[in-house]
């Protein structure tokens, strides 16, 4: 009954195994990002661009000319921020995919300190950083703790912080916050010049922020490396039942790593109202999506805490060559989110590659295989390689 | 106004803005109960939204552009199953991926469309008979677009289909425990291909009544995280179709209701609102099933693979 639907045995076997090397996980990644690049490639062609000359521009404007170099490194900040944070929360599989939703609520924090706040000109950008990494703390924590006490899906809660978040900031700047000046857009006040951050020269790179960032994933490595709290984030991650055993209190650690990384997404809400709109502008504009390319950052560095800043100043780059494309190219304005969707699936698609290695069936076993197509064998017989079984494990649901 | 013209109306206003829901939560069941979780659903509703609305727009025939909605979900939801089943890669970041790609796929593809009505749009009409019911009649039967009769309509198909004929039986197994399946000498991969392009169609199909026929246009925003909102709804639902349907009802209800208030709230807080009934709802399926995910298929997101256990 089942011999006929049988497929003929190949030559090859897939033989998963848990840890990769890393200039496996290296090329794979680069090679979805190729896969990508030539997609794109293909957009041009048809919109009728001519694709070298549309490579040499977006590479001269995003990477080469200060400005544009500027601009890539500014838009990777938010990435960096948020993305360190999702690196933490996804290590502990805490699907966190609320960081949009975080960074608004950072964002809104600081301009109830940029705007209603009397302190004395120094403490105002330290206390609008920290009430903007508070506030979105406090929004990544509610779903954290639905989850860590109810069970409650946190992709689908976090998800919809987003949404409350964005209309949150929408009724605010169209209601109580709402600039007397503004017409027709919506706006909160200008902030007074000491919530402004500084920028480097005349672009717009707020190297506060960046220097937050940098401190931010320095300090996450080390801690991921060296610290108790490290380790407890590792075992959870690789086994949620030997965390318990080792009597790690899973609830705990990950309301921890979801409150220090949704604050790290309000730090960078922060960095983009201080530092770019210098008011409370329309959700959308405030960011462009950044919480959602955070999550990709975050898969970029693989569970690596330093791999996020070439992760960061990837995406930075995607979305500074969005601008080059809509602007001087006049090629639609969602072909970032198109890219970075692509680059997501493709990097999802290829990591069971970085997992395992065709290697060649043993003689053996290919000898052995009519045997085991005999009706009453078990078909999970036929396939159990000794290894594969306990290898794969590992690999399902996590790691991604 | 009577207290059960108001009752009637609501339930009618529900059962509209519900529809979209109803498909795509179907279809997110379907696929659920073989044991694979698609994320995707908001982009699978965006890409059957936009192309409908495109095909609609260029032959004229409405029927064509549903055809094509459905359609365009199914490819999307392939590219998942390729990923998630194929691959074995996670599931939960596939159909991620699939809502960024399909999001952002759309809005690249509808932009010649943005702004335009669609000249012949879906009408609404009365069920024969079942309209000349009491008080049923006027809630569910009348004045509706055909889709949304469909969608009850296809709420017990799909209950049939998954609980009381043999194919359903297999499908909920794969979706339980795969092994078994496989030792019994079935094929545990198709039935899982089948069950996420099965849920693909709903959700284009969804996507398609949006643009379609309740809104009969085409905007970025058209589909403003219900497929998420469906997404849950599958799980409040405790993945039973029927389910869905009182489900949906009772979001709609809330939704509708909510919306009389205009007079008292600021517009932003009410848009507000579906998202926050949303978690509510998810913490109440929580709170009284315990913290054991009670009803959830046994192997949902798991890869299968052979040899595993």
């Amino acid at each position: 009954m089942i011999a006929p639907l049988r497929r003929r045995r190949a030559a090859h076997r897939w033989e998963p195994r848990a840890d990769a090397p890393a200039w496996r996980v290296v090329l794979v990644t680069l090679g979805a990002v190729a896969v990508a690049a030539l997609v794109v490639t293909w957009v041009f062609v048809a919109y009728g661009v001519a694709p070298g000359e549309a490579w040499a521009t977006i590479v001269r404007r995003t990477l080469l000319e200060p400005r544009g170099l500027s601009e890539t490194v500014r838009k990777a900040i938010p990435l960096l921020l948020a993305g360190i944070g999702l690196l933490l929360a996804f290590r502990a599989r805490f699907w966190n995919i609320g960081a949009e939703g975080q960074i608004l609520a950072g964002a809104i924090g600081a301009t109830a300190v940029a705007l209603f706040t009397e302190l004395p000109g120094p403490l105002v950008v330290p206390a609008m950083f920290l009430a903007g990494m508070l506030a979105g703390a406090a929004w990544g924590a509610v779903p954290a703790l639905l989850k860590a006490r109810m069970g409650v899906n946190e992709i689908i809660t976090t998800l919809m912080f987003n949404y409350i978040a964005l209309y949150l900031v929408r009724w605010l700047i169209n209601g109580p916050w709402k600039a007397r000046s503004a017409t027709g857009f919506s706006y909160s006040e200008r902030f007074p010049a000491e919530a402004v951050l500084p920028t480097l020269g005349a672009t717009r790179l707020h190297w506060p922020t960046l220097a937050i960032a940098l401190v931010l994933v320095a300090v996450v490595a080390l801690l991921l490396a060296r610290s108790r709290f490290g380790f407890e984030v590792e075992v959870l991650g690789r086994s949620p039942e030997a965390a318990r055993y080792a009597g790690i209190d899973a609830g705990r650690v990950t309301l921890l790593l979801a409150a220090l990384a949704a604050g790290a997404a309000g730090l960078a809400g922060v960095g983009e109202v201080a530092g770019i709109h210098r008011r409370l502008v329309e959700p959308t504009q405030l960011s462009l999506g950044y919480g959602y390319a955070a999550i990709l950052v975050a898969l970029l560095a693989r569970g690596k805490a330093l791999a996020v800043v070439p992760a960061a100043l990837f995406l930075g780059f995607v979305f500074a060559a969005g601008d080059v494309m809509r602007v001087s190219l006049r090629l639609p304005s969602q072909l970032p989110d198109v890219v970075t969707g692509l680059v997501l699936l493709l990097v999802v698609a290829s990591e069971p590659l970085t997992r395992g290695r065709w290697v060649r069936r043993d003689p053996t076993e290919a000898a052995a295989t009519p045997a085991a197509e005999a009706p009453v064998a078990p078909p999970a017989a036929a396939t159990a390689g000794a290894p594969a079984g306990g290898a794969a494990h590992a690999s399902p649901d996590g790691e991604g | 106004m009577d207290v059960d013209v108001l009752v009637v109306a609501t339930i009618a206003r529900a059962l509209a803005f519900a529809t979209p829901l109803l498909w795509a939560a179907l279809g997110e069941v379907i696929a659920e109960r073989s044991g694979v979780v698609n994320l995707g659903v908001e982009g699978m509703m965006a890409l059957g939204a936009v192309t409908g609305f495109a095909v609609a727009f260029t032959t004229g025939d409405v029927w064509w552009g549903l055809a094509a909605a459905g359609l365009a979900g199914m490819l999307g939801s392939l590219l998942h199953a390729f990923v998630a089943i194929t691959l074995r890669a996670d599931a939960y970041v596939s159909g991620l991926s699939l809502t960024m790609l399909g999001l952002g796929l759309s809005a690249l593809i509808g932009r010649a469309w943005v702004g335009r009505p669609l000249p012949d749009p879906m009408r609404t009409i009365d069920v024969p008979w079942l309209r000349e019911l009491p008080l049923l009649g006027p809630m569910l039967f009348q004045g509706q677009y055909v889709l949304t009769y469909a969608a009850l309509l296809a709420a017990v198909v799909a209950w049939v289909l998954l609980f009381h004929t043999r194919g359903g039986l297999v499908l909920r197994s794969v979706g339980e425990n795969p092994t078994a399946v496989d030792a019994a000498g079935l094929h545990v991969r198709p039935v899982r291909y089948a069950a996420v392009l099965i849920g693909g169609l709903l959700a284009g199909i969804g996507g398609g009544y949006l643009s379609l026929a309740y809104r009969p246009s085409w905007g970025e925003g058209m589909v403003n995280g219900l497929g998420w909102i469906a997404l849950a709804l599958a799980i409040f639902a405790m993945w039973h179709p029927l389910r869905v349907v009182l489900a949906g009802l009772l979001f709609g209800a809330c939704f509708t209701l909510a919306f009389r208030l205009q007079t008292v709230f600021p517009p932003e807080l009410l848009t507000m609102l579906p998202y926050v009934f949303t978690v509510l709802a998810l913490v109440f399926t929580a709170w009284r099933r315990g913290r054991h995910a009670f009803g959830a298929p046994e192997a949902l997101g798991r890869p299968y693979l052979r040899g595993e256990r």
